[in-house]
């Protein structure tokens, strides 16, 4: 055992290695818990069971769900570009695993520390954007086209304001770490408090939840529109790996939130938070932002197209810049 | 600029209101029942397939009379009634009653037209089968076997 | 192949999207070839006849009784008024008398049937929209209204409940008391809807202005039920020629002023209390007697009848000529959802697919009734 050890310590790019496998494994775990409290919140929203077969109040159908997923055929429809029809499930999927290493989830719980994770962070996001265009145009299909080019256009729109919003938590803490970002909200003053950066919180969700694509901007896979959108033509896994990044993603936008705004492993009123409490206080904060994510999914209609783009460039972009400005003031006064 | 703002305020309101809504139903109980295990009672007077009538509780005879009106009279022509002359016998004998549950439309003319009351409405709803055969019903013998 | 060479293009940035017949906001078998410009549909063809049964033609093969079930499958979602128009066309033309108790109970099955079909609508609606939650709760409470409906009828959908002379069953303490529960239940959840749906402010700018039908063009069209209420023309056939015992009852036509999707959605929700006020009355009113005359060999004479009237949907016109046989010579029937539909290429062209989407729910099409 303590040769193990020994050589992992010694080979840091086993450690890595070791590292990134137990983290696609989170990923994956991320994807079933949260498969299943979105179907299990949806259900009673609409006062439904929802799954109650296959185990315990149905806790086990998200996994024979991914089993069935793998056991399908991975069809490749006549003319498509193959090579680059395989590519996107990968791509969509790999810069969550990569971001997923970068999230601190305590003091001591933490793939790699980055001076600057905060960028790595918001540029290993953008990748999700190629794998959406890139499957949609890739499959050959008018629908999933659609789907690529509003993807394209809305997460342009929406950067913006996301990038605004952590600015001004930046310029409070003057650091891109985002272990630095989380000490400096220690004891109970989290940067959601101050009003200023709690405007820059709201703007953050709201535009999150258009970069995640999730309800009531789902407009990349509009059903009602688009039938299924950028993924119409992807069966089996290829399809299962799309979900398996959406909830990525989603993890990741709730986990940014909470550094960012909640504290991240800082426990409320100061209280102890060593590197399991800490990972608690986290995950619980990240847990309770998606599920809000999930009961607005299931609440609000879809907006169109040109309203998306009217919210964040008349809405969000303006708020956030002058919010900008404001904490930048403060800063600069205190 | 003013209404810029009202917008920002009348719209996030709507949409807290429809949070609210959506939140108390998580609240609320569920309505659905988990269908195979649990059911809900169905009222007896559902119209299901057609049954011929028993004479009484204990008796497996029926009233038909082989007139043939609800056969005439099935729009889905989903009916076959045939019968026989039997020695000592008033009338004819009911030797057929096939019943054709594809095809049948659940109208319920055939009921209303027989003037013996000899035919009634199942209340069973749970019907599946793997073969179109299985719904080719043979009344007699649902009558005798009951 | 003509559809497809309506839209032969030079230009080519414009291409053909097939929208249907399985597309989840066709609701059916609906088939709508979209020549699109980006996102912009520039030309629309709605194809048919997906779902053709050929009603017309089967009327023509069979005894006046023996098409009496095939009434309620035109239309599944609102099949009580189907089912009237035919039952009372053939008491027209046999000069049957009915007796009142059947016609109102008549009329409380047909506005309960209209409240199911609204439901439907509805949450079909905003479901196009993308918001899954409201159709469960429609289906919630268009529950109440199937299981009281069952209870007297026998079937849920496709009643085949009201018979040449009457109806087939009488309504019981149970079913009034049910009624009666249930009216005094969805009013309390009608303003749920109102806080769920109708104000909710990307509902509004989702429907707001997309898909106007001036009054001009509803009429030029034939457009009829909510479709042309939402534009403003206070038109039910329940007021200007009332059939049946509607004359007994105070209701209004509740109306609309921009004739956009919001308001023909708007119209659904307020009929939803008009049916309420009718069905109440009708149980106070509710006389005695015998539901169903004495049965009378009703012969087609020979000339030609026609009878109208108000579904879910619209104006419901079957027009009969008999030549004194039983089976009918032609019964020629006017859908509603068919000249609505007919709406959709002048009401849309243009349009961004989102919008079209949007304006063609408002529309509440239901496919197998325009095929038929």
């Amino acid at each position: 055992m303590q040769q193990i050890i020994d050589l992992i310590q010694t080979y840091s790019l086993l450690r890595m290695l070791i590292a990134f496998l137990v983290l696609i494994g989170i990923v994956f775990l991320n994807a079933i818990v949260m498969g299943y409290l979105e179907r299990k919140i949806a259900a009673r929203i609409q006062r439904r069971w929802g799954p109650m077969e296959i185990g315990v109040q149905g806790w086990l159908q998200m996994i024979l769900d991914g089993v069935k997923m793998l056991a399908k055929q991975l069809i490749v429809p006549r003319d498509a570009d193959r090579f680059l029809f395989r590519l996107a499930p990968l791509l969509c999927f790999t810069p969550v695993v990569m971001i997923f290493a970068a999230l601190p989830f305590s003091k001591a719980l933490y793939g790699i520390n980055l001076h600057i994770g905060l960028i790595y962070i918001i540029a290993m996001a953008s990748i999700n954007v190629f794998a959406i265009l890139i499957a949609g145009w890739s499959s050959n299909n008018k629908y999933s086209m659609f789907g690529a080019m509003r993807s394209v256009a809305q997460n342009i729109a929406y950067e913006i304001p996301i990038l605004l919003s952590l600015l001004s938590v930046v310029l409070t803490t003057a650091s891109f770490d985002l272990q630095k970002i989380v000490e400096a909200q220690s004891g109970w003053l989290w940067f959601a408090v101050y009003p200023n950066l709690f405007v820059a919180f709201v703007i953050y969700l709201i535009a999150g939840c258009a970069e995640t694509n999730r309800a009531p901007f789902d407009l990349p896979e509009a059903e009602s529109e688009l039938t299924a959108g950028f993924h119409t033509e992807y069966s089996g896994f290829g399809f299962g790996l799309f979900a398996v990044a959406e909830y990525g993603n989603l993890f990741i936008m709730a986990s940014i939130a909470s550094i960012m705004f909640l504290g991240g492993w800082n426990g409320p009123f100061g209280l102890a938070s060593g590197p399991l409490m800490g990972a608690f206080w986290f995950l619980s904060k990240v847990f309770v932002l998606m599920l809000v994510m999930i009961w607005v999914r299931w609440t609000y209609p879809r907006v169109r197209f040109d309203q998306l783009m009217n919210l964040a460039w008349k809405y969000l972009i303006p708020f956030s810049l002058v919010n900008l400005l404001i904490t930048a003031f403060l800063v600069k006064m205190i | 600029m003013s209404g810029y703002f009202r917008d920002i305020y009348t719209g996030g309101k709507s949409l807290l209101i429809g949070l609210g809504v959506t939140f108390k139903a998580i609240i609320k109980p569920v309505v659905t029942v988990q269908y195979p295990r649990e059911k809900i009672d169905v009222t007896p007077n559902i119209r299901g397939h057609i049954e011929l009538v028993r004479f009484d509780e204990n008796d497996s005879r029926h009233n038909c009379l082989v007139c043939g009106m609800c056969a005439k009279n099935c729009p889905c022509g989903c009916l076959t009634v045939e019968g026989e002359k039997r020695e000592g016998v008033k009338g004819k004998v009911l030797t057929v009653f096939d019943y054709d549950f594809t095809k049948c439309s659940l109208c319920g003319i055939c009921v209303e037209s027989c003037s013996r009351t000899a035919l009634t409405f199942s209340s069973e709803y749970e019907l599946a089968g793997f073969s179109r055969q299985e719904f080719h019903f043979d009344l007699i013998k649902r009558l005798e076997g009951k | 192949m003509s559809t497809m060479t309506k839209f032969e293009t030079t230009d080519k940035h414009r291409f053909l999207l097939n929208m249907g017949p399985q597309h989840p906001a066709t609701h059916g078998v609906l088939r709508v070839i979209l020549e699109m410009d980006g996102e912009y549909a520039m030309g629309i063809d709605p194809v048919l006849g997906y779902g053709h049964r050929m009603q017309e033609k089967m009327a023509e093969s069979r005894t006046w009784p023996g098409f009496y079930p095939n009434t309620g499958r035109m239309d599944y979602v609102g099949a009580m008024p189907f089912n009237h128009g035919y039952v009372a066309l053939i008491e027209r033309m046999a000069g049957i008398e009915v007796p009142e108790r059947a016609e109102y109970i008549r009329v409380i099955t047909s506005e309960m049937n209209r409240i199911a079909s609204h439901l439907l609508g509805i949450g079909a609606y905003v479901l196009d929209l993308g918001a899954f939650t409201p159709i469960l709760y429609a289906f919630d409470d268009r529950e109440d209204i199937l299981d009281a409906l069952e209870d007297i009828t026998g079937s849920r959908l496709t009643y085949c409940y009201y018979r040449v002379g009457g109806v087939l069953k009488d309504i019981d303490d149970t079913f009034i008391k049910r009624t009666r529960a249930f009216i005094e239940n969805f009013r309390k959840r009608i303003p749920m809807y109102n806080d769920l749906v109708t104000g909710n402010v990307i509902f509004i700018k989702r429907t707001e202005g997309v898909g106007i039908i001036t009054a001009d063009m509803a009429r030029r069209y034939g457009a009829t039920g909510p479709t042309l209420r939402g534009s403003g023309i206070a038109y039910d056939i329940r007021k200007s020629e009332p059939y049946s015992v509607y004359s007994h009852f105070d209701f209004d036509i509740p109306t609309g002023k921009n004739g956009d999707s919001l308001d023909r959605y708007y119209v659904r929700i307020c009929e939803l209390e008009q049916s309420l006020r009718i069905i109440e009355q009708a149980l106070d009113k509710l006389p005695d007697g015998p539901v169903l005359a004495k049965p009378k060999r009703a012969k087609l004479q020979e000339g030609d009848c026609s009878f109208s009237v108000e579904t879910a949907r619209g104006v419901l016109t079957y027009y009969l000529v008999g030549d004194g046989s039983e089976v009918p010579y032609k019964l020629k029937i006017r859908v509603p959802s068919y000249s609505n539909l007919s709406l959709l290429e002048e009401m849309c062209t243009g349009m961004l697919i989102a919008d079209l989407v949007s304006a063609m729910g408002s529309l509440d099409l239901v496919i197998p009734e325009i095929d038929r």
